[in-house]
């Protein structure tokens, strides 16, 4: 192994008192100029080796790529309501209930017909480890994660975000007449039955 | 007349801390390539005075097991002591807050009294980093005031004087004027026999470093022990956050910490200001005279006027500040030394040169 030797002459010292000395000479010199705050994949992401490196983050921040996964978003215009985001997702934090609908409701922008209504469509951000998963397996792409990254709460209830569009009010009524054309149609049915006894 | 000079020395003194408490957050930050303070008024600028603020409002916390009146006087003795200091800082010709023919002497005794009060701090905390920061705080102040009295011995062994305002006089064109240095003049390099009389030439080559050059090494002996003196970097070893985690004033809180921290920046201050005075001139201008370009007597004012007290004041902490940020500069760079190391330099570096500084400085003498 080799012994590093140090230099301990005088003039060895004062030599690199000295040279500490330029070298924070000149950072304090190079402080005029900033970083800027460039996106990952730029030219200059790497190539700027001078200068104050502090993001003065709630006035700048670096641009998310494109592939970045943050905060969620469905689209419920969109959502079929299929639950498969509810299926997939590892932690569970994906909470669905459905209303079938007992006429027609439209269809998504991609032409898919809607069939049920959504009283419920919650996501637990808290629980959420951003794996992605739900977006890839969503019929629709109505579930999308957005460049958003910056959403702390103080209380953890306010990161359970509620996508429906439905009222309470509203899920009820939805339910109650589709209760009320289950009931009609099992009537209907019972009749037919009757009638085709009698016959 | 006493009441004045004591609130303007004191509004002074309170002007450079806050520079001083601001000046080193931004050029640390500069140096390390961060922003520093931002957000407190324009570039953060009201950061040392919202911080004090703060301190003021916190609990003042004294120790269960704390000796509370040791505790409680500590660090008012230190801030005493140190602001006694000021009292014979000359800030221009005619300016001095108290002109004591011994100020040289009474500055270095009341100094001293700053180790009281640290040993009180770290005694009376009751806590054992404290107590440990105290005892290497002393230990590192009573050890490199050796080497800065050489240094100041030599000053005074040069300028014949306990006097800072007679020590200032003598550094500049206005040397005639002082009473009792009527028929002094000074010569190039302090020697007699070159035959060049710069007495009425004035500027840099009236300043002490200038006049009589082994003040240079004098100059650097007596900055690197007023570093040592006031636990800055590379000295700190009484506070050495890393672990002793803040030395003396580890258990102390609000407003007695925040008398630590006056304290401490108003240490550095006044080192820095007996630097200048000592070395560097004192309030006398950097310009000399040169031919019919009369730099020298245009930056200098004449004495009873608000021209001489202005420039006087300018010339002064103008150049204290400037040593004020090598201090600074110094304490972004260079890392601390060990307790041996701290040792080694001051009894077996700065005490052995500083002793030839004092033995050449009195031959120096003689050819003036």
């Amino acid at each position: 192994m080799e012994v590093v030797k140090y230099k301990h002459g005088f003039w060895d010292v004062v030599k690199s008192l000295v040279s500490g000395a330029r070298l924070t000479w000149q950072h304090l010199l190079s402080a005029k100029n900033r970083r800027r705050p460039s996106h990952v994949a730029a030219e200059d992401y790497f190539k700027q080796p001078d200068g104050m490196a502090t993001l003065k983050y709630p006035y700048e921040a670096i641009p998310v790529p494109d592939n970045g996964r943050y905060r969620l978003h469905n689209e419920i215009e969109d959502c079929i309501v299929c639950d498969l985001c509810a299926k997939i997702c590892p932690v569970n934090c994906i909470t669905i209930e459905s209303v079938k609908a007992t006429e027609d409701i439209g269809v998504t922008s991609d032409g898919t017909k809607k069939r049920l209504y959504a009283p419920v469509f919650d996501i637990d951000m808290a629980k959420c480890c951003y794996c992605g998963l739900c977006t890839t397996v969503c019929p629709t792409d109505c579930l999308t994660m957005t460049p958003v990254y910056d959403f702390s709460e103080v209380n953890i209830k306010n990161m359970i975000y509620h996508f429906s569009d439905l009222s309470p009010e509203q899920a009820q009524e939805k339910q109650l007449l589709f209760e009320k054309q289950q009931e009609e149609m099992a009537a209907a049915k019972a009749a037919a039955l009757a009638a085709r006894k009698k016959a | 007349m006493a009441l004045l000079a004591f609130v303007l020395t004191l509004m002074l003194m309170l002007l450079l801390v806050i520079v001083v408490v601001y000046a080193e957050r931004k050029v640390a930050a500069f140096m390390q390539d961060r922003l520093g303070p931002t957000e407190a008024g324009p570039e953060g600028t009201l950061q040392p005075m919202l911080d004090v603020l703060k301190l003021l409002q916190k609990e003042d916390i004294i120790p269960t097991a704390a000796d509370k009146k040791l505790f409680a006087i500590a660090p008012i003795l230190i801030f005493a002591a140190v602001f006694a200091g000021f009292a014979v800082v000359p800030l221009s010709p005619t300016l001095v807050p108290a002109g004591i023919g011994i100020g040289v002497f009474y500055l270095l005794a009341i100094i001293s009294l700053d180790v009281i009060g640290l040993l009180m701090a770290g005694w009376g905390s009751n806590n054992k980093y404290a107590m440990l920061g105290a005892m290497r705080s002393v230990a590192q102040i009573v050890s490199y005031e050796i080497p800065a009295g050489l240094a100041i011995l030599a000053v005074v062994m040069v300028c014949q004087s306990l006097d800072f305002q007679e020590i200032s006089y003598q550094q500049g064109v206005l040397m005639n004027q002082f009473l009792g240095l009527e028929r002094e003049s000074n010569w190039l390099f302090g020697i007699e026999a070159l035959g060049i009389n710069t007495t009425y030439i004035g500027g840099v080559t009236t300043w002490n470093i200038f006049r009589v050059p082994i003040m240079f090494v004098a100059f650097i002996i007596y900055f690197i022990a007023s570093l040592a003196e006031c636990n800055r970097a590379p000295f700190d070893i009484p506070e050495a956050e890393s672990e002793l985690v803040a030395g003396f004033h580890v258990e102390y809180s609000g407003f007695r910490f925040a008398v630590f921290f006056l304290a401490e920046y108003a240490m550095m201050v006044l080192v820095c200001l007996v630097a200048v005075i000592l070395f560097l001139g004192s309030w006398n201008t950097a310009l000399p005279n040169l031919g019919p370009l009369r730099l020298a007597d245009w930056t200098t004012g004449t004495i009873g006027s608000w021209t001489a007290i202005l420039w006087g004041g300018f010339w002064l902490i103008s150049k204290t500040l400037v040593l004020l940020f090598v201090q600074l500069w110094a304490r972004w760079t260079y890392p601390r030394l060990r307790v041996d190391q701290l040792m080694y330099l001051c009894w077996k570096v700065l005490t052995p040169i500083a002793l030839g500084v004092v033995l050449l400085a009195g031959i120096w003498r003689l050819l003036m």
